[in-house]
């Protein structure tokens, strides 16, 4: 069969047609023209306009993360690449599979500091997992299909292609998918098997053991999941999880302990302290999980399962490394455990248990709601009461909401929460939520937002007017960035340098300006029904949530510290002042 | 680097507890395609690992293959770190670290250029003939040697060029190969 001819144009739609993209996150211009012309009068790929390109790729990685697909990103040359580099470096932290594309000046012109140039590719190598510049029509096929490949294999992440408008206007014989085949990228993903026999039997062995599952078991897939829940259960053994992974163990699990970590829970991080073997599931040590090194849990025997090998023994010096994906690690993992019939020290897990319920007893995530003024934690508690039942998606901002969101939000499934973790990108939340919205039109989509992040992507309001997405903005809003705000206190004397929110716009007819429902809520007796009403519009609503501005989050580990040395309120503060190799910190 | 001692390595910020700073070769085949070594460079500076020295250049036309030969130094878990940080780079086919899988043949390459005339000149070729270096290029007041050997054979002969009239040097830096039958 004669390959079709089509231009480069043409060949881009058709490729993410074939790769199975239904829809796109972009912004137009120049050095784009041909593809936004060649989507022009087609139906099978969806363009969803956003008003910046960090909103496009952000919006993207909510699809990808939302469904388990890669997201797509159309943006131009120059300031359109250059604008994307914050979502990139996003995906590429948090290992989120997104595809995007770039405009690039003509080939003939690349170089000469031509209008709307820049080295895409040299830009965005440290902040994708790859990248490519097509020269050739020959290539782009090729390279599309490839972009996807790379995107969605072993650990998942960003891949830039940028295209010369030149080629984009060529033409050429198209290949479809099923012709190309990456030349060396095959990532291992099933385990060695000693390293499996090697696991069961210090499983078997452990008194005191913990799971630590992380953003790799989402990743990995719903078969994962099941995997992680039926290995818990199976060994009886207590799960901690990292933001990333939250909804992998369901949050009303009872052997769940809650996130553990920087703002985790007081019985997470002492279970991690004083375990004996803990067995890392797609997580990688990450310091804001860990504490001060030379205190992470120092007695205990480490497996670590993980896809990518540059995330073993680069914090923490592991025991046992298995390389592989989760969902064939585990199933393999399982299946030899059953085989050998293998079970825990029932009475030193009982022992390992009375202890965690002990530290469970301190009820670290205790606060008090009273008087006029609505506490944080508790807006966010109503929130989770009033929409867990429902088909609800949550997406968050960075800082302290984020925190609380992931303290009292509790998450039965995965792919349901969507926050920036790695890199911490404030304005991440609205335009994910964005994304999310377009993949699950029928869901409750919640951006659990601090006023400040909230600010940082507010343009893509107008996105949300456009498309019709009824996405729901839940302001925690103290007028402060409230985590810079709580580290100028715990750890820069109550200097509150350039951290109050000034002339912040009144949400309310911010929202009506954009034809969407704002709310308000300033008293704790009126929060519920706020929040019924903002789940009940039909509409894109903010609900603009005034809240007590001195909160801070606990429990917290001070940068530096061990997880013993967890504060677990505001009358925890003067115990220990954070020492100098902790300020440096961050 | 001149001198050879290897640069005092400022250890990349490590959580470890600090150990001994190894020196090791690392090969990597990687796809002849560009920006490739972009990416290698890239991810040596952005992460603060250190480059002693690397060469890169096309082995295979046909398979369109590059190897590159970097001398880096580092902590044992940085050393790992280093290579697995090379094995997630998506064109990179594979890594030889070949100076812990076994014996293997080192080799550095210099052009050395020295001006004068009469003892200094007399002196000078003595020495590179005792060193088994080549003049490559002659005039009446410069001359060009060429000499091909481990590192430290190339150190040691420069320093005793440098009061001879040196007044420049252009090395390579090292390419290494493993010894035995099989290839990387």
């Amino acid at each position: 069969m004669a390959s079709e001819q089509m231009t480069g144009a043409a060949m881009v739609i058709r490729a993410l047609v074939d790769q199975g993209i239904d829809v796109i996150f972009g912004y137009p211009g120049g050095a784009v023209l041909p593809i936004y012309d060649a989507l022009f009068g087609q139906n099978e790929l969806r363009h969803i306009l956003v008003r910046h390109e960090q909103g496009a790729v952000h919006a993207a990685e909510g699809y990808a993360r939302s469904t388990g697909r890669v997201g797509a990103v159309l943006v131009t040359s120059g300031p359109g690449a250059t604008n994307a580099v914050t979502g990139l470096t996003d995906a590429l932290m948090d290992s989120i599979p997104v595809i995007c594309l770039t405009g690039q000046v003509p080939t003939h012109l690349i170089g000469n500091d031509a209008f709307q140039e820049a080295d895409t590719t040299g830009i965005t190598r440290p902040c994708t997992k790859h990248n490519y510049l097509v020269k050739s029509i020959e290539d782009l096929p090729r390279i599309l299909h490839e972009a996807v490949y790379v995107a969605t294999h072993g650990r998942p992440g960003p891949v830039v292609v940028d295209l010369p408008k030149d080629v984009l206007q060529a033409k050429g014989a198209y290949v479809t998918p099923d012709k190309v085949e990456h030349r060396s990228y095959r990532p291992q993903v099933k385990a060695e098997p000693d390293r499996l026999e090697a696991a069961v039997e210090l499983i078997a062995g452990a008194k005191r053991p913990i799971v630590y599952s992380g953003g790799g078991v989402i990743n990995s897939g719903s078969e994962a999941t099941r995997l992680l829940r039926k290995l818990v259960h199976l060994t009886g053994a207590p799960c901690t999880s990292t933001l990333m992974g939250l909804g992998a163990m369901p949050g009303s699990d009872p052997q769940f302990l809650g996130m553990l970590g920087m703002h985790g829970t007081y019985e997470a991080n002492l279970a991690m302290y004083s375990c004996d073997v803990m067995i890392n599931i797609g997580a990688r040590f990450d310091d804001r999980v860990t504490g001060r090194l030379d205190e992470f849990s120092p007695r205990s025997t480490k497996i670590h399962i993980d896809i990518d090998p540059s995330s073993i023994n680069k914090n923490v010096m592991v025991d046992l490394p298995i390389v592989g994906d989760v969902k064939h690690v585990l199933e393999d993992l399982i299946a030899l455990w059953e085989a050998r019939s293998k079970s825990l020290d029932q009475k030193a897990l009982k022992a390992w248990w009375a202890q965690i319920d002990k530290w469970r007893g301190r009820d670290c995530l205790k606060f008090e709601q009273s008087g006029k003024v609505i506490k944080p934690q508790y807006a966010i508690q109503r929130l989770y009461e009033l929409t867990k039942d429902r088909d609800t998606y949550i997406t968050t901002e960075v800082g302290q909401h984020q925190m609380w969101a992931a303290q009292f939000y509790k998450l039965e499934e995965p792919n349901r929460w969507m926050t920036s973790g790695g890199l911490g990108t404030m304005g991440y939340g609205f335009p994910a939520a964005m994304g999310v919205q377009v993949a699950h039109p029928d869901s409750l989509v919640i951006d659990i937002a601090g006023e400040s992040s909230f600010m940082m992507n507010i343009q893509e309001l107008s996105t949300i007017a456009q498309y019709d997405l009824p996405v729901k903005v839940f302001v925690v809003n103290n007028q402060w960035m409230g985590m810079v705000r709580q580290w100028q206190e715990l750890l820069h004397g109550e200097r509150y340098s350039e951290s109050y929110m000034e002339s912040l716009p009144d949400f309310v007819k911010l929202a009506e300006a954009f034809g969407a429902v704002g709310l308000r809520a300033d008293d704790p007796g009126e929060l519920d029904d706020k929040i019924m009403a903002m789940i009940d519009t039909p509409k894109p609503v903010i609900l603009d949530c005034r809240v007590e501005q001195a909160e801070n989050c606990f429990p917290m580990i001070p940068s530096g510290a061990a997880h013993y040395e967890m504060l677990l309120g505001p009358g925890d503060k003067a115990a220990k002042p954070i020492s100098e190799e902790g300020m440096v910190l961050v | 680097m001149r001198n050879g001692r290897a640069r005092k390595a400022k250890s990349p910020v490590s959580p470890k507890i600090e150990t001994e700073i190894e020196k090791r070769i690392i090969a990597v085949l990687v796809d002849n395609e560009p920006g490739v070594l972009a990416r290698v460079i890239g991810l040596f500076s952005g992460r603060g690992y250190n480059i002693e020295s690397l060469t890169v250049s096309e082995v295979d036309p046909d398979e369109a293959l590059s190897r590159i030969t970097v001398v880096t130094s580092g902590t044992p878990m940085i050393l790992e770190q280093i290579k697995a940080q090379l094995g997630r780079l998506v064109p990179v086919h594979s890594i030889s670290d070949l100076t812990r899988e076994g014996p293997y043949v080192e080799r550095d390459l210099a052009l050395i250029k020295l001006v004068g005339s009469g003892e200094k000149r007399v002196e000078a070729l003595r020495i590179a003939d005792i060193f088994r270096a080549r003049v490559v290029d002659a005039g009446h007041d410069h001359f060009i040697i060429e000499m091909t050997g481990r590192t430290d054979k190339l150190d040691a002969f420069i320093e005793l060029m440098r009061p001879l009239g040196l007044i420049d040097v252009s090395r390579t830096g090292v390419v290494a190969i493993a010894r035995g039958p099989e290839g990387l």
